[in-house]
């Protein structure tokens, strides 16, 4: 069951008909209706929310795709009273989706975390948005004004600004950095125990995933599986840019076919390769543009959801340049921690320039898949997996490029400009050097 | 745990604290290899018996105190 048409997919992104600001406390009443919270602890309505979010099949939109009842339900078990952190870090370049939801539409991560916050029990929520994101803090920090001058704040809510870098808002960086202020991912044997921030356990759940419950606490489950598939209901936020008219953030119901993402945001209709999930995602074959948006049959293809991001790769653009511009950014951004990323990742992107280039020698292509092997799932995050996942998913989709670029002949778009969005000047930061 | 199962120890690296000393990799190469900066590469499959000083000196002698030592039923 797939629903594509307009009105079932606008949904976060809904509001007043031609209206392009943010929309303010009673804007947000008047699209989507007051939302009531109990008075106090009340555990037949923290229940029946939970209830609703479990069977809504509601997945996390922050990359990870964990059921977020599940978290929670773990979450108000607990005996200390749990913090609730709403990650808005967005450390991915191509990805505009949380900002966007927090600039245009506050209310409703907001709502979403007053709900879950009543859930779990928690006192208090912080609201990661990173320290380059200005304007999309200031929206917060109205909206948080606005709730509670309406008396509608039945707990702590407040901004928090971590660096905004690529691995800040992996989740235990982004707790380190409420503990620390570094924000370094931690290692963590035993990824099931809570991640605590002072002695609370830490619940850390992406914006989007939080406006959706605001949604279903709302309007139920039955109404958000309105939208989406059986495996993978209800609509998401995706960011479409690259060889495409209308660069931009849509939201689609989940399992709509890649394809038709593209054409909403006017891309070209030839393209070389898709970038799905982001910098830490992989290459999409334009072969398999009718596999519908949703995470297992992405990864039928070998693609990633990720975080919503799709870069559509132009013809005459060379992907093999693109893959390695990729590389030598993501080895700039690791955190500095953990060898095999930290020697790794450069190597990987001397590989891919030498490559691009056209300048290999005899070894270079068994090297690139031997580091990429030999990195793999050694750090302590998983910044270093999703390089090797987009050099493998390039080395497979580019491979007639590869044995070209190999035998000392680039193709001809090796010297065009890049489509992918970096930040303009990378600041210097790196623990330990 | 039923009769058939047992208690082993399989090594594991915490790879922020490493250093690359390497001498995990010296005590216990039938568990470590280093890579080709000189990080260790963790084979995590279960220690047998004869091995299981070898390795808790791996862990007791890294200067970084990187070399975790963690509990795992096998059998079944
Ligand atoms: S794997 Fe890389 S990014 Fe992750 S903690 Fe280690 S050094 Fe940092
Ligand atoms: S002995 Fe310790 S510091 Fe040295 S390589 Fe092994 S784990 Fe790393």
């Amino acid at each position: 069951m797939t629903c594509t048409t307009m009105e079932l997919t606008e949904r976060l992104l809904s509001r007043p008909s031609g209206a392009v600001a943010r929309t303010d406390l009673a804007g947000h009443v008047a699209i989507h209706g007051a939302l009531s919270l109990p008075k106090r602890d009340d555990r037949s309505w923290s229940d029946g929310v939970l209830r609703a979010v479990a069977e809504s099949g509601l997945l996390g939109r922050g990359g990870a795709g964990f059921p977020s009842a599940i978290k929670w339900d773990a979450a108000r078990r607990g005996a200390r009273r749990p913090l609730l952190v709403v990650n808005a870090m967005e450390g991915e370049p191509a990805s505009a989706k949380d900002r966007v939801l927090l600039s245009y539409s506050p209310h409703l991560v907001l709502d979403g975390a007053d709900v879950a916050a009543a859930v779990i029990g928690a006192s208090e929520v912080v609201i990661c948005v990173a320290d380059d994101s200005g304007p999309t803090a200031a929206s917060v920090d109205a909206a948080i004004a606005e709730r509670t001058r309406a008396g509608r704040s039945r707990r702590r809510f407040s901004v928090a600004r971590p660096p905004g870098r690529y691995v800040s808002g992996e989740e235990s960086a982004l707790v380190a950095w409420l503990n620390t202020r570094q924000a370094l991912p931690t290692m963590r044997i035993d990824k099931s125990v809570a991640l605590t921030v002072g002695r609370r356990p830490t619940l850390v759940h992406n914006a989007e995933t939080l406006s959706h419950v605001a949604l279903i606490a709302r309007h139920g489950a039955a109404w958000f599986r309105q939208a989406g598939t059986f495996e993978a209901p209800g609509t998401t936020l995706v960011t479409v840019t690259g060889a495409v008219r209308s660069p931009g953030v849509v939201e689609v119901a989940l399992g709509t076919p890649v394809a038709d993402i593209l054409v909403r945001a006017g891309a070209d209709a030839q393209l070389s390769g898709v970038l799905m999930g982001g910098y830490g995602g992989a290459w999409l074959d334009p072969a398999h543009l009718a596999t519908p948006y949703a995470p297992a049959p992405l990864a039928a293809v070998g693609a990633t959801q990720g975080v919503g991001i799709i870069v559509a790769l132009p013809t005459g653009s060379c992907g093999i340049a693109e893959t390695a511009r990729i590389a030598r950014y993501m080895a700039g951004e690791s955190a500095g921690q953990c060898g095999p990323c930290v020697f790794g990742l450069p190597a990987i992107a001397d590989d891919l320039e030498l490559l691009w280039a056209g300048r290999a020698d005899a070894d270079l292509l068994p090297r690139i898949h031997h580091r990429a092997d030999t990195v793999e799932g050694r750090g302590a995050c998983r910044h270093p997996d999703g390089v090797v996942r987009l050099v493998r998913s390039a080395m497979a989709l580019f491979a007639d490029d590869v044995r070209a670029h190999a035998a000392g002949r680039p193709c001809p778009g090796h010297a065009a400009p890049s489509v992918m969005p970096f930040p303009a000047t990378p600041a210097i930061r790196r623990s330990g050097s | 745990m039923s009769a058939r199962q047992r208690v082993a120890i399989r090594v594991r690296v915490d790879p922020i604290a490493c250093d690359a000393y390497g001498y995990c990799a010296e005590l216990l190469p039938e568990r470590v290899t280093l890579d080709e900066w000189g990080y260790p590469i963790v084979d995590g499959t279960p220690v047998p018996a004869e091995l299981v000083e070898l390795a808790t000196r791996a862990a007791t002698d890294c200067p970084r105190r990187a070399v975790l030592l963690e509990r795992v039923v096998v059998g079944r």
